[in-house]
């Protein structure tokens, strides 16, 4: 029991970087229709921003941890400039275009990072301490470990209110929705999709300083694979939901951490997938999905 | 469509090295008082990191011998041909160095290569020396091939002997990749030794090539409290899997294998600790006192700035194992070599070094420790059966 708990605990760590990512994605969809595959190497970038920026700040003598907001804000403008440069001109072109855009995007930022800082993977500081909570015998919970839980879960829920909530929510719901529409009534479509992009970049940001503190090795392809597991995340999720990405984002993870502590750690990936493909089967717009109307 | 491809890569090939040759001493290797040595090394590509520290540690060592008078009178002429890591460049190279009369050949670095050339030395019975291409197969391609380094399973044996002798542990846990056959390789000798010297395996666990969590496994780990933790795999992975193992608790040392060489660069210099107190095996250590590895590593220093790695010293190594080989041979053809290479006997950096019966070598192994954030000789391990 007590086992089972602790892989538990391991599977929510790695659904939390999964949910993170996979809102990226699914609040891009939502908005533009477009699957936006240089997700993941915003993640990377992220990366590289917060390790450049933690000599600065412990120069100047501020907590390590604002890192993480230094990259956040860096990573919002990176998002929102490939935006406005790669995605805007070809908004009206077929959606194939810009998904292969999308890719393109994505090897510029691989390879443009492995000539700035070559591929050698660089070691990540331990920002946020070593420290642990032990709970009984032989149970320790690391610090690093529950603080992806609960920043996860905030980030989700204030990202939830501010979508529902706000002015700014309200008309990226009318945007993705109708951008037509929504133009019609008044809605800056342009200023809505730099600002879900800059929103989606900037939790990619934070998961990035979170999966870095986790897993302190850092390289400019770790986003590709990463990327893949938050794609399939948002997909299973229903993609276009934010509780969906986040559903779908805790459930791979914990998937994982179950089939390799019970199965085989060698089949993990085939039961995600599967799990995919059956969810996929039965409700093929994900566990979240709106059922989409016919447009009459 | 093949051969046509083959023919115009040979034609590029051959266009690039008139182009290198036009400022070079290299080439002309005809002269009678000197001796031609054919070298091949990835100097470029994904793996130019093993081969150029192979090259400068074989320059170093042709540098040396030929400031002492070379062997027997005759100076040792070299040339490095650039492989790129790829198994028909390293074909094309080697014809191209056939041409050009080389008397042995010292090459390939990394396995995949080393086998293709492997093949065609044999049948040329070509006298080759390989010094660090670590699979099985590389000698087994026929009579005319040595090399300098150990064998893959041979670290599995020795760090189970380690355990069980030096660190007097009892349990052993193994965490290995599975997508790997220097990996997979290692834990199926280190869990086949383990059995011969009393050391009992509680959980083998796997993990794929992309993955960074291994909290999974290492928790199931963890439960049967091993003494030891096996992790034969190279420095990226051994840094990630010893942070997470010291995450979810666990204590005991981790063992690892020449592939851990360099895992402190990966850390951060705060995250020392969580391989503190681990050992792993290696082909030498750097603070090892002996003369040959104290001139060694100064010399090497000096003239390159930067430490040897364990590459640079099995290529110097194998170069001294070569220019013994040429010493004590009765002439210079490919037989008498072939001969004098199969008994020949060195003190080298990385040990001392005799042959078995099928070209490989019967060495100590160095393990070596992390300590106060260094590495550290432990202690030097010869093989059961051999004092």
């Amino acid at each position: 029991m007590l086992d089972l708990i602790k892989q538990l605990i391991n599977g929510l760590q790695a659904g939390s970087i999964f949910a993170l990512v996979a809102l990226g994605y699914t609040m891009v969809y939502g908005i533009v229709k477009l699957i936006n595959f240089a997700h993941g190497d915003i993640i990377m970038v992220g990366a590289y921003f917060s390790l450049m920026a933690i000599p600065m700040l412990s120069s100047v003598g501020l907590p390590l941890w604002l890192c993480a907001i230094v990259a956040a804000a860096l990573c919002a403008i990176l998002g929102v400039v490939t935006e406005r440069v790669a995605y805007k001109p070809l908004r009206n072109s077929p959606r194939i275009s810009a998904l292969i855009t999308a890719i393109g995007v994505s090897l510029l930022l691989q390879n443009a990072f492995m000539l700035l800082f070559s591929a050698t993977p660089k070691p990540y500081p331990s920002i946020f301490g070593k420290d642990s909570i032990t709970l009984g015998d032989g149970f320790t919970v690391s610090y690093i470990t529950i603080l992806t839980i609960v920043v996860t879960v905030v980030l989700m829920v204030l990202l939830q209110m501010f979508i529902k909530r706000t002015r700014v929510g309200k008309s990226m719901r009318a945007v993705s929705e109708d951008a037509g529409a929504a133009q019609l009534m008044g809605i800056n479509v342009n200023n809505t999709i730099s600002i879900t992009f800059a929103i989606g970049s900037a939790l990619a940001a934070v998961a990035a300083v979170l999966y870095s503190a986790a897993y302190p090795l850092i390289d400019p392809y770790m986003g590709s694979f990463l990327g893949i597991k938050a794609f399939v995340a948002a997909v299973l999720g229903g993609i276009g939901s934010i509780p969906g990405a986040m559903i779908g984002g805790f459930t791979i993870g914990i998937v994982e951490s179950l089939t390799k502590a019970y199965i085989s750690s060698q089949i993990s990936d085939a039961v995600v997938f599967l799990l995919l493909i059956l969810v996929l089967l039965i409700k093929p717009t994900g566990i979240m999905g709106k059922n989409i109307g016919e447009k009459v | 469509m093949k051969k046509t491809l083959a023919l115009l890569m040979a034609i590029a090939m051959l266009a690039m090295l008139l182009v290198g040759c036009g400022g070079g001493e290299s080439g002309a290797p005809a002269e009678s008082d000197s001796i031609f040595i054919g070298c091949l090394a990835p100097l470029t590509g994904d793996v130019s990191v093993y081969g150029v520290t192979t090259k400068q540690g074989a320059e170093l060592a042709f540098e040396e011998i030929n400031a002492a008078g070379g062997v027997n009178g005759k100076q040792l002429t070299y040339e490095f041909v650039d492989e790129k890591g790829d198994s028909m460049e390293a074909v094309n190279a080697y014809n191209m160095l056939m041409d050009k009369k080389m008397v042995a050949l010292f090459g390939d670095v990394t396995s995949k290569p080393t086998i293709a050339v492997a093949e065609l030395s044999a049948e040329d019975n070509m006298p080759m020396i390989t010094a660090t291409a670590t699979h099985p197969d590389v000698t087994k391609k026929g009579s005319n091939v040595v090399r300098a380094c150990f064998l893959d399973p041979y670290q599995g044996q020795i760090m189970a002997q380690f355990a069980a002798d030096n660190l007097g542990v009892k349990t052993a846990a193994i965490i290995y990749n599975t997508s790997d056959d220097y990996s997979s390789g290692l834990k199926d000798s280190f869990t086949q030794y383990a059995n011969e010297f009393g050391l009992t395996i509680v959980a083998t666990e796997g993990y794929g090539a992309d993955d960074k969590d291994f909290k999974t496994q290492l928790t199931k780990i963890q439960a049967q409290k091993p003494d030891v933790l096996f992790v034969p795999d190279y420095y990226e992975k051994a840094s990630l899997i010893a942070t997470q193992a010291r995450e979810i608790g666990y204590d005991n040392p981790l063992l690892g294998v020449d592939g851990w060489d360099g895992v402190l660069a990966v850390l951060d210099e705060a995250n020392y600790g969580v391989v503190e107190g681990c050992y792993f095996s290696n082909h030498y250590s750097v603070d090892d006192t002996t003369p040959v590895v104290a001139n060694f590593i100064k010399n090497y220093t000096d003239k390159y700035g930067e430490a040897p790695t364990a590459f640079s010293a099995l290529g110097y190594d194998a170069i001294y194992m070569l220019k013994a080989a040429l010493e004590n041979a009765k002439s210079l053809s490919k037989e008498d070599i072939i001969a004098a290479l199969k008994v020949v006997e060195i003190d080298g950096v990385t040990g001392h070094i005799s042959l078995d019966e099928e070209g490989n070598p019967i060495k100590v192994v160095s393990i070596v420790e992390i300590k106060d954030g260094k590495y550290t000789l432990k202690t030097k391990i010869n093989p059961v059966g051999e004092e």
